[in-house]
Parts: C-alpha cells; structure tokens; sequence
C-alpha cells in the first residue's frame, strides 16, 4: 500500500534524499557540460553514430518483443502456481540482474555459440549466431528478461486471484480467464515492464561485446560506438552519451506519465483485492 | 523511534568511519617510497613482474601498477591522476600526455611489438598466411581502427595490398582473443605478446608482412606525487638490462 503522506519523514531522511538525488544527477549535469555544442550535430548524424543508434533501437524493440513473449508465461508460473524449488528457480531466473553482463556474454557464448552447448544444432539448422544482429538481441533479452518478469510478477500478486477466482466459478476456461481478467489487470505492469526492458536493452554492452562482436551497422549498438569513440575522439563519446541519456529519459519519462491514470486503477483493483486475500 | 535514532547512530557511524577511511589513505598516498604506474595493457604481465624486482630492489618502496587500454590511461593522466610513470602502447597518446605538459622528461621506447595471426586450436579454417584471411568465409576478427591494435592492423592491410572484411571490429585486443580463443572466429590480428600469454588456448599463425607495422611502445616519466629520483629510477630500472629482458621474455622486441 502507498504509505500516507500526511506523517512527516524524519529530516535526516530528506538530507539523505537530497545526497542520492545530487549523487545520481551530478554525472549527468556534468556530461552535459562537457558536451561541444558546435560540433554536436555533425558528431551525432555522422554515419557511424546513425547506424549505431538505429541498430540500437531495432534491436531493444526486438528483444523486448522476445522478452514479452518469454516473461509473460515465466512470471505467470512464478506466481500463480506452486512447485517444489519455485524458490531456487526465482533466485536463478532473476540471476541476470546481478551477474556482471560480461559473465553474461560469456555464457551466452558457450550456449549458443559456434563452439557452444546448442551450437552444432543451430548449425544443422543453418542459423549462424556468431557475429549476427540475433546475437545482439539474444544479448539484450537475456539481460533484461529479469526487469519483465520482476515487474509483472509483482504486479500479478498485487492485483490478486479474486477476480480469477469468480470468473472460473462463472464457468470460464483458463485461456478465457487469462485474456480477459488476469493479463488486463496487470496491464500496466506488463507495460512497465516492458519499458524497463527496453531501457536495460538500450543500455545494454558488456554481454553484446563479450558475445556479438563489434561490426557497424551489424552488431555496433550505441553503448559499443561510445565505448569505441571514448579511444579516439571525446566529443564524439560526449555527444552521442547525451544522445542516449535523452532517448533514455524519454522512454522512462513516457512510460511514467502514462503511469498515474494507469497505476490508480491498479491501486484500487489491488485495494479492493487486499481484504479478500486477507479472509481467504 | 529508538529504531530510527539507532539507524542514524549507524549510518552516521559509518559515513565517519568510511571518511575515516579516505583520509587515512589519501595520507599514506603523500609518503614518499610510493610510486604510481601507468602501463599499457599489454605490458601487465612483465611489468606486474618488474614492479616486484624493483620493491625487493628498492626496501621500503611500494610500487602501484594501474593497467588499461592506453586511451583510456591517458585520458586519466590528463584528467589529473596522480602518476609518476607512464608506458604507453602507442606514439599517439604518448603524444597527448606530453601535449598536455604533464612529463619530466623525454618519451623514449622500451619495446615494440608486431601483429600475428591468432587461430583457435587445431586452426579449423587451416589459416596459413595473411591472404588467407581475406578468403571466402573466413570469420576474421580485427581491432577497430580507433585503437592502437587495429590501426596497426590497418597499416598492415594497406602495406600488403589487401582489404579484410571482418565479422566484428573489437574495441580491444583481448576483444579478439576471446573470439578466436572460444572459437567463434577462425583467425584474429592480435599482437605476438597476446599469442604468447594467451597459453594454450590459441596458436600462431606467423606471416612475414607483419614486419611492416611495427607498434612502439614509449615509456616517460611524469611530474607526478612522488619523488622525483624514484621516479627516475624506475625508468632507469625499465630501460636498463633486467626490464629489458623482462620485456624480450613476454615476447616483446627491441625498442
């Protein structure tokens, strides 16, 4: 439950606001100082920076697709049924969020490269991974997945299984509760989600160039044309890490101001779900 | 309440103890016998060696080694790193740090080092020179141009006449190891060095065109924190026969 605005916060705790607001805004004030207004435009439309930035926003779109269509039944499992190990399989499901993306990469690798677990198969298959944009997406995906199924799995709880619940005594088969009373109330936390994917996706590098390589238009993302960028021409780096500051802010930003009429309805379908959980 | 005023005994706590902390340190770094380093990815095994020699030389001194791509180095030494040394892989950011007015000293080079050809074990592409690697679907992996390694690489394909289309433009030489080691690339322009302590993971393809784009690798010291003579002195360490043969071990060549 949101807690209630009107008990005032200790004050240390607003110093304490203060610092992390300062701490995590500071570097961004400060690149975009750095940044050489003259040269901006040029820096930013040259064709390495434009591929870059397309291949980038193809790719998190295509991986969140992949995330949505692979999230969704995984957060569904993780919270409307029960298992023996469901815990261990949530530690493990989420356990991209806190691996270093290069272990990722590494990983990745060895699963779905040429020399890897599934790699002699997809060959039969005559689907080279090695060096593709699929590499690049199967990168962001395994990434990101977790923010989807994180977010969505919460939201599932907080909305509940009351409506569930009626809706199957009313006689409707699981596929019709699913589409028509479990998916449209977590809506908005499917969309969250899907966002914070596409935001982990955007920023994603030390799985794609531990894993894809680094070939403009190809596998060169735009965390990967800055890294680059960074050895030979500073502005260039500055200018294109404003350029995904922005798009990055822009995507969060989005999805927050479609949050408050959304979010409410959520609020008050999980209110009223509350005090059924608690007598069931 | 007693809960919060607990919590902020702590938090406070440990802001002092971590400032503590930092003051500490930031005044053991003003000591003298301390001496910071800056070297050249590519010379961190021999100089994580010669660094040792010279502490058990020199009793009392404390050498810190900070290894990275030689960019990145020198965008720190400008940024005002406190160093006292710095090796560079390449002319071009020697160049920047003492555009910058930041050394005590001429530049002079320590090594130079050549490309080879890296391939996975068993070279499965059966990789025997360098225009193989511009056959039909062979997976090569190169350096970008915008760093050392791959600009060498460039040099090269123009001096021997001959356009590479790799699979993938690593930001670093180790970015090309990795590819060739796991497999995922048939061959890679890596340097002798990298061939030589990356073990047993990959073999070498040695071509003779490599002769034509020879990386050096200058050392110079800095107007850094430490004093001056030790400073000098390691420089002299590293230029004199025991770095140099260090350097030739690692598979360096003569400056």
């Amino acid at each position: 439950m949101p807690p209630s605005s009107t008990v005032p916060l200790p004050r240390w705790v607003l110093a304490g606001a203060v610092a992390g607001a300062l701490f995590l805004l500071l570097p961004l004030a400060a690149v975009t100082a750095e940044v050489n207004w003259a040269e901006f435009i040029p820096l930013v439309t040259s064709d390495a920076s434009l591929a870059a930035l397309s291949l980038s926003l193809r790719t998190a779109a295509a991986s969140t697709l992949l995330c949505i269509l692979l999230g969704v039944p995984l957060a569904l499992v993780l919270a409307r049924t029960r298992f023996p190990g469901k815990r261990l399989v949530r530690s493990l499901v989420l356990l991209p969020l806190v691996l270093p993306p290069v272990v990722g990469g590494i990983a990745l690798l060895y699963t779905f490269g040429r020399q890897g677990l599934l790699g002699g198969t997809l060959d039969l298959l005559g689907i080279q991974v090695a060096f593709s944009t699929t590499a690049v997406i199967l990168a962001q995906t395994f990434v990101a997945l977790p923010f989807l199924v994180l977010t969505l799995e919460g939201a599932l709880r907080t909305a509940g299984t009351r409506y569930e619940a009626v809706a199957a005594t009313l006689g409707a088969r699981p596929w019709t509760v699913l589409r028509r009373v479990t998916v449209p109330l977590v809506l908005p936390g499917l969309a969250s989600g899907a966002v914070l994917s596409f935001a982990r996706c955007l920023g994603e590098f030390g799985a794609t160039l531990a894993f894809a390589g680094s070939l403009q238009g190809v596998t060169r993302t735009l965390p990967l044309e800055i890294y680059l960028q960074r050895e030979a021409d500073a502005d260039a780096a500055v200018a294109l890490s404003l350029v995904l500051v922005v798009v990055a802010v822009a995507v969060v930003g989005l999805s927050y101001r479609s949050a408050p009429g959304r979010s409410a309805s959520t609020r008050s379908a999980a209110g009223r779900s509350a005090p059924a959980g608690a007598a069931g | 309440m007693s809960r919060c005023r607990f919590g902020t005994v702590i938090t406070a706590s440990l802001v002092v103890g971590v400032l503590a902390g930092c003051s500490n340190t930031a005044a053991q770094q003003r000591e003298s016998g301390q001496l910071t380093v800056f070297a050249a990815a590519s010379l961190s095994a021999p100089f994580t060696r010669l660094a040792e020699d010279f502490e058990a030389a020199n009793p009392g001194t404390a050498v810190r080694l900070n290894v990275a791509g030689s960019a990145d180095l020198a965008a720190q030494i400008l940024a005002g790193a406190p160093v006292d040394v710095f090796a560079s892989a390449d002319e071009a950011n020697m160049a920047k740090v003492v555009d910058g007015g930041l050394t005590a000293g001429e530049p002079r080079d320590i090594a130079t080092n050549t490309l080879t050809i890296a391939v996975p074990k068993g070279n499965p592409a059966g990789i025997t020179g360098f225009a193989d690697l511009a056959g039909a679907g062979v997976q090569v992996v190169v350096c970008a141009v915008q760093v050392p390694c791959g600009a060498a690489a460039a040099e090269l394909e123009e001096a021997a006449g001959l356009r590479l289309s790799p699979v993938s433009e690593e930001t670093s030489v180790t970015g090309v190891l990795g590819k060739v080691a796991s497999g995922e690339a048939d061959a890679g322009l890596v340097y002798v060095t990298d061939v030589l302590a990356a073990g047993e993971s990959v073999q070498e393809v040695p071509f003779p065109e490599a002769q034509q784009a020879v990386n050096r690798y200058p050392l110079v010291q800095l107007a850094g924190p430490a004093d001056a003579d030790l400073a000098a002195a390691f420089v002299r360490f590293i230029r004199g026969a025991e770095g140099q043969a260090a350097l030739e071990e690692a598979g360096f060549g003569a400056p």
